[in-house]
């Protein structure tokens, strides 16, 4: 049995899954200044009737390195940069403690030029002196040959225990995403290593000691072990969480799809590629700093059943403000939601209240109650809809490096639009009206979030990089970096990627038949050098497919009284 | 980070496309230009963006050559798409979604001419004319300049650009006694139409950083200045670089970056160039950070040393006396064609034109009719070593009624003259025959 728990902006969820089906769903406020305490009374409200030894996993979808992030309540981060060559970036929010060393590392890996060692002794001294609590050291290229910061990292380790080097995150080259990347996970390092432990001290009180998982960005999971080397992979996994939610409510289907989540505030929009979500392209962004961290490609929009209506020159504005609940739920302004329960399309507290407030509303543009209404829905659907199509523009043009994919490559062109949320059955036949794509809801769309953070299956990517003529091969993620000899090819590439990232998956918990990994990525160039004869250069990526550990049957109402 | 100048990048590798597998035009040509400019994250930087090339079509291509026996015969689609990355360029520049764009494609275009039978200096068609002969199309008063600042001479373009008025072209190389194709002495100033508008800077080896920017300092700008075009285009090939196999020059990142700063072109487009690990990833991402209005002064090579690659006082002093040359030349075009060109009708103009890739030999004789009120219908008669014959006719952009006529019946008859196919290219009503 699965235990998961997601915690989101104002309420946490929680559930219990057995092999995919349904057993309780428990629902509560969180109280932002204790989140600990929130997560453990909402545990204790889901346990309290249930066989604790059942619990064969933990799934958590926690906000507290996103939190710290937001609000500025992170460590202080020593960071050391080798920039060498190159853009001067600003490095203005990498805080106060911040040393660069000299030399650089080119593109090949090949140290160009080594730092001066001398310069470490004052860099220690400062750190100790300004009291820093973490140290981020990211090199130029260090994906490529990870050996400066490995040395930096050497000369620290006495003092330091929380260092993060920037090859360990990701082996996608980007060096000022690399820098931010490191630098927070540095960063929050210590208040993700805090909250562990008090989760692991509660759980072993209350004798549960099933593997904890934590949700990431890009739908998948991670143990625990990792997850306390690399907190800001379970950064903004919000979305994530609602992604994997929706997927789990509908049927599997290998087509172009677009997901809605449709809240009170806003809408969260997913693009399915052949049932695969888009990702985006290099990682995502949290508190104005881009980062190397996957993510599910979701885009958030001011326009939810709760946004604030209004007249502006005699036309109708949604949003994208929220101006507390509608009218129809004991609010104070006019909301989609009022329009929706007018039209009898959905089912208010307060009906009459909303009758009143749209029709003062509609004599006020001089139009006709009902037609009003009609016009705030589809407006709303309209301005959903644009938004995706401007999506779909954007992610169709998306750069292709080859004549395959630039004159063969398929453009998404979504078939059908899921949708969940308060008002999702309501707005069904606008959005089709709106689309002409098929449009469909699920019941219990409540249990979205809390059902995807407990079928989130873990995930992991690799970036494999050989070069034959300078005999090297390198898996950055799993700190692989290996000799081969001169006739390593393409094939050994791939297979060598797949299994790393079989290993890395089953580290994690993942049985056989879940690995489910796959090549996303694979070329091998032919390197000409001189008389010498060829030579190759290979990259490739290998991930564990994000999914469902276990396909969602619903077959259980949830209910406190519904418990075994 | 956001640029000053927004900055169309079309950054289109061909990853999956080589001349052949050793060929320094191959798959791998620009894997470490990407590797740089991922890692130095120029895809973060805000006013940077990158698009994807559009596709040429036969038809954009038959506005610029006499193809072959036909476009499609012997255009890839690597070369549809490189051309269609310029015309991407060109468009979104004109179109003001950027105010500046850099096509970074492969294969280069500026040694194909105006007859194209194949490959040349790894050119089949020139990409450069097809995009500006495309946006043309839709702004068709535009003045141009195309500068080369590729290490061989652009005879290619030389050739399209020989008798238009309307097309500035200035190449500055390596001196052809001493480089692939030969081409490219002062003294080769433009058909009758055009004369001085065609303008070549032949430099000695082991030109460094001072002299490239002494031309362009006391020639290419003052030129500039003088003739007010509506749209810069570099053509910028990357074999000066101090490290490039092929070529004997001494030009680095930093120089590049410079020139482009000062140059400062709306569209660039990349040419030659096959250090591929020692100076396209540098080269590129100098020339990008100039374009967008960003500070370079951090980008150079691992390798490099200024005092090693400095010129010597001899080259200097040939530059120097070089540029004055051109900037003469420039200064009297007006006088010098007169002088060239008093009481003639029509300048002919024989030629024999190599294609070492295709190992092709082309003997050809170009006629330029002299018309006092546009530049001139001209026709091409060419043949080939492997029997292949052809006539092209073309009128210009530019053309008089009366020259549109005579294209025409020159296309008539052409017909007699026993070639195996005869080419029109009307580009005054952008209508292309052939047979
Ligand atoms: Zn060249
Ligand atoms: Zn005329």
């Amino acid at each position: 049995m699965i235990l998961a728990i997601d915690m989101g902006g104002t309420h946490i969820d929680s559930v219990l899954v057995r092999q995919g089906e349904l057993v309780k769903f428990v629902k509560h406020e969180v109280q932002r200044n204790d989140l600990f305490g929130s997560i453990w009374h909402c545990l204790q409200d889901l346990l309290q009737d249930q066989d604790k030894n059942e619990i064969s996993r933990i799934h958590l979808s926690t906000t507290v390195c996103t939190n710290a992030i937001v609000e500025g309540k992170v460590s202080k981060v020593g960071v050391i940069l080798q920039s060498g060559p190159g853009i001067n970036w600003d490095f203005g929010n990498l805080g106060d403690n911040l040393h660069f060393l000299s030399g650089s590392t080119d593109h090949r890996g090949v140290v160009a030029e080594d730092f001066d060692p001398d310069d470490l002794e004052a860099i220690k001294k400062s750190f100790q002196q300004n009291a820093v609590e973490s140290l981020a050291i990211i090199s130029k290229f260090s994906p490529r040959n990870p050996e400066t910061e490995k040395e930096i990292m050497s000369f620290f380790a006495d003092a330091y225990s929380e260092i993060t080097l920037g090859h360990s995150l990701s082996g996608k080259l980007n060096y000022p995403r690399r820098m931010q990347t490191a630098y927070l996970n540095a960063a929050v390092a210590n208040t993700f290593r805090t909250f562990a432990r008090n989760m692991l001290t509660a759980l072993k009180q209350e004798n549960i000691t099933a593997p904890i998982y934590i949700l990431k960005a890009d739908g998948g999971t991670v143990d625990l072990g990792s997850a306390l080397k690399r907190p800001v992979e379970t950064i903004l996994s919000g979305p994530a969480a609602s992604y994997t939610g929706i997927s789990a409510l509908f049927p599997a289907e290998n087509e172009d799809a677009v997901l809605l989540d449709i809240g009170g505030t806003t809408t969260d929009i997913f693009i399915l590629a052949d049932g695969i979500p888009l990702f985006e392209p290099v990682g995502i962004e949290i508190d104005h700093r881009k980062t190397l961290v996957r993510a599910v490609y979701s885009v958030s929009i001011g326009l939810g059943g709760d946004s604030y209506i209004r007249a502006d020159e005699g036309e109708i504005r949604i949003g994208p403000e929220r101006r507390g609940p509608a009218v129809a739920y004991g609010g104070e302004v006019l909301t989609p939601t009022d329009a929706l329960v007018y039209l009898g399309l959905m089912s208010g507290k307060y009906p009459q209240k909303a009758e009143m407030a749209i029709a003062s509303f509609a004599s006020e543009l001089n139009m006709d109650t009902e037609a009003c209404a009609a016009q705030i829905v589809t407006q709303f659907s309209e301005s959903i809809l644009r938004k995706i199509d401007d999506i779909l523009e954007r992610v169709n043009k998306n750069p292709v490096y080859t004549i395959k994919e630039l004159l063969h490559g398929q453009q998404i062109t979504p078939r059908s639009i899921k949708v969940i949320g308060g008002p999702a059955q309501a707005l069904a036949g606008a959005l089709y009206e709106a689309s002409g794509l098929e449009v469909t809801f699920p019941k219990n769309y409540e249990i979205a979030n809390a059902v995807g953070a407990a079928l989130a299956k873990p995930t992991t990517e690799i970036s494999l990089y050989a070069n034959t003529e300078r005999r090297i091969l390198s898996i950055p993620e799993l700190d692989i970096y290996e000799s081969i000899d001169r006739s390593f090819n393409q094939a050994e590439a791939e297979n060598i990627a797949l299994r790393a990232v079989e290993r890395a998956g089953a580290a994690m918990g993942l049985s056989a038949d879940q690995l489910d990994s796959e090549i996303t990525e694979s070329s091998s160039f032919n390197m000409v050098r001189g008389f010498m004869g060829r030579e190759r250069n290979i990259r490739v990526r290998a991930q564990i497919r994000p999914g469902l550990l276990y396909d969602f049957q619903p077959t259980r109402e949830r209910g406190k009284d519904e418990s075994e | 980070m956001k640029a000053n100048n927004s900055l169309g990048l079309i950054f289109f590798p061909a990853f999956d496309w080589a001349i052949s597998p050793a060929h320094p035009e191959r798959e791998e040509r620009l894997l470490y230009t990407q590797d740089q400019l991922f890692e130095e994250g120029v895809e973060d930087i805000e006013g940077i963006n990158f698009f994807n090339p559009s596709v040429a079509r036969p038809a954009d291509v038959q506005r610029v050559h006499f193809a072959y026996p036909d476009v499609d015969s012997i255009v890839s689609e690597s070369h549809y798409i490189a051309a269609g990355g310029v015309m991407r360029a060109l468009d979104a520049v004109m179109s003001k979604e950027t105010d500046k764009a850099f096509a970074m494609v492969r294969p280069p275009g500026h040694h194909a001419q105006r007859v194209t039978y194949g490959d040349r200096g790894f050119c089949i068609i020139n990409i450069e004319a097809v995009g500006l002969e495309y946006i043309r199309q839709k702004h068709p008063d535009l003045r141009v300049a195309i500068i080369d600042t590729d290490c061989h001479h652009g005879d290619g373009t030389q050739d399209i650009y020989w008798n238009d008025p309307d097309t500035l072209f200035i190449s500055f190389h390596q001196d052809g006694r001493t480089l692939y194709p030969g081409t490219g002495d002062m003294s080769e100033l433009g058909g009758p139409g055009a004369y001085g508008y065609n303008l070549n800077i032949p430099l000695p080896p082991n030109t460094g950083d001072e002299g490239f920017l002494h031309v362009l300092d006391n020639v290419v700008l003052p030129v500039l200045d003088d003739y007010k075009p509506d749209l810069i285009i570099n053509s910028a090939g990357q074999d000066n670089h101090y490290t490039d196999p092929l070529t004997n020059m001494n030009f680095s990142a930093q120089g590049y970056a410079l020139l482009n700063e000062k140059l400062n072109p709306d569209v660039a487009v990349l040419e030659g160039g096959y250090s591929i690990e020692g100076a396209l990833p540098y080269v590129n991402l100098g020339i990008v950070l100039a374009m967008a209005g960003l500070d370079y002064s951090a980008v150079r090579e691992p390798d490099y040393h200024e005092a090693k690659w400095r010129q010597s006082q001899r080259v200097t002093r040939q530059v120097e006396e070089i540029s004055r040359q051109v900037l003469k030349n420039w200064e009297n075009r007006k006088k010098l064609a007169e002088e060239e060109f008093r009481g003639l009708r029509k300048v002919t103009l024989p030629r024999q034109v190599y294609y070492d890739t295709a190992g092709i030999m082309e003997t050809q004789r170009q006629e330029f009719t002299i018309c006092g009120d546009c530049p001139g219908v001209n026709v091409i008669h060419s043949v080939n070593d492997r029997g292949a014959s052809l006539i092209g006719v073309q009128i210009p952009r530019q053309a008089c009624p009366s020259c549109q006529r005579e294209g025409y019946r020159l296309f008539e008859e052409a017909a007699k003259a026993g070639v195996k196919r005869r080419f029109l290219q009307d580009r005054s009503n952008d209508q292309y025959f052939a047979s």
